[in-house]
């Protein structure tokens, strides 16, 4: 076994809490022989290892992250024009650190630096989409070539959605005081080591505290899938080899809100149980990218007709991906 | 003194506000506590992350919770040279 594969076994895939799981769960006579034991195994092993690299990722990418505070974003951005404003945006996007309910002063902070306003878009759909944790995360539920590809594409859905909002000037849809120059100029602050470390360990308390519950309820949720619903009802459904499947995936992961961690133990339980890859990609995007908690919030700036173009052009583009991936991404798994 | 905690009203502000209050008090300072929840006004101090802290029209934190010993040490400094001038 060469080392790389032994790396990715032991800590992302964690086969070895797989096994130790099953063997606890085996002294009880839980065995995969009853649903239950399956439901079981499935569940604690998912948790279990979620909150492990949820936690030690989340530490690891919040100390890159606090290396571009949005300040920082905002003034690399200014350098850049036309598309490659779109793309940098989209891959600042990946690792600025910024909550959602942060996303309103940034998207004023941005345009009132006069960005515009397509390359703001830019950044707010590959920040939630494509973040640093997600990779790993992609990595160790599938596989690499799986992460990288699901990279790529949000970059590109980002970039693209942003270039399209761009050309079609609909500056005009923004709410007038998003342009006013703020009255006052902030220094850039510069932090030590000591609070690097200390804004990381924030974060994963702040993170672990806002996704537990949705961990729980997607393991949950994904334990269900994988043990208990039928597979010719998944495959009838959201097989690869049925159109359908991608809008319905899509449409269903619109307007929930979840994060990525909790999204991913049932995208998981679903291709396990035949559904295609791409539909299982719309899905995790759909849920990730667009939600009516945000698409209120964004209300507050933007005009109706901007956040409606918004929503629909990154609807189809995660429809676009889905079909992309069940047509030509059965190779990556 | 004016204090000015900047927020929508996400629980963050809530916390950074409670935080305001405890520095002003235990330092016996007279501070008028102001919440600003407008999203213009916030965003006309410049700043993008929220909560943002405000005293006498200086923005003096913003996108941290501050905890009360923290906010102590912020007001500290802000209000050292106004005692100094006034011995």
């Amino acid at each position: 076994m060469n080392l790389f594969v032994w790396i990715n076994d032991v800590f992302l895939k964690m086969t070895w809490l797989y096994d130790s799981v099953g063997t606890v769960l085996g002294w009880f006579g839980l065995t995969h022989d009853s649903v239950l034991g399956a439901v079981l195994h499935f569940f604690l092993y998912d948790t279990i290892k979620i909150f492990i690299l949820l936690s030690v990722l989340i530490f690891t990418v919040s100390t890159i992250q606090s290396y571009f505070p949005p300040e920082r974003s905002r003034r690399i951005l200014g350098r850049f024009k036309g598309i490659w404003g779109n793309l940098i945006g989209a891959l600042l996007g990946t690792i600025t650190p910024f909550c959602s309910c942060s996303s309103i002063p940034l998207f004023i902070g941005f345009t009132s630096a006069g960005l515009p306003i397509g390359v703001t878009f830019s950044f707010l759909i590959s920040s939630p989409l494509v973040d640093l944790a997600s990779i790993l995360l992609l990595a160790s539920v599938f596989n690499w070539k799986i992460a990288l590809a699901y990279v790529v594409v949000g970059v590109l859905l980002a970039v693209f959605s942003g270039t399209i909002i761009s050309k079609l000037h609909l500056e005009d849809q923004v709410a007038s005081f998003a342009f006013n120059k703020p009255a006052f100029e902030l220094d850039e602050e510069t932090l030590t080591r000591k609070q690097r470390v200390s804004f990381a360990v924030d974060a994963v308390k702040d993170i672990v505290r806002k996704v537990w519950l949705y961990v729980l309820i997607g393991v949950g949720l994904g334990a269900l899938i994988h043990n208990v619903v039928p597979e010719p009802l998944i495959t009838g459904l959201l097989g690869q080899d049925k159109w359908y499947s991608v809008p319905l995936a899509t449409l269903v992961g619109v307007p929930l809100y979840a994060d990525i961690f909790g999204t991913l133990p049932i995208a998981e339980a679903l291709v396990a149980k035949g559904a295609g890859i791409g539909t299982a990609l719309s899905f995790l995007m759909g849920v990730t990218a667009l939600s009516l908690p945000s698409m209120v919030l964004l209300s507050k700036v933007v005009k109706p007709k901007l956040l409606t173009i918004f929503a629909v052009i990154v609807t189809i583009g995660i429809m676009v991906i889905g079909f992309l991936f069940n047509a030509f991404g059965l190779g990556l798994l | 003194m004016i204090i000015k905690v900047l927020g929508t009203g996400c629980p963050n502000c809530l916390k950074l506000e409670a935080s305001a209050r405890i520095a002003a008090k235990e330092l016996g300072l007279e501070a008028e506590i102001v919440k600003v929840t407008k999203i213009e006004e916030i965003t006309a101090y410049g700043i993008m992350r929220t909560p943002g802290l405000v005293v006498d029209e200086k923005v003096v934190s913003y996108g941290k919770v501050l905890n009360p010993t923290e906010v102590k040490v912020l007001l500290e400094k802000v209000s050292a040279p106004g005692r100094l001038s006034g011995v």
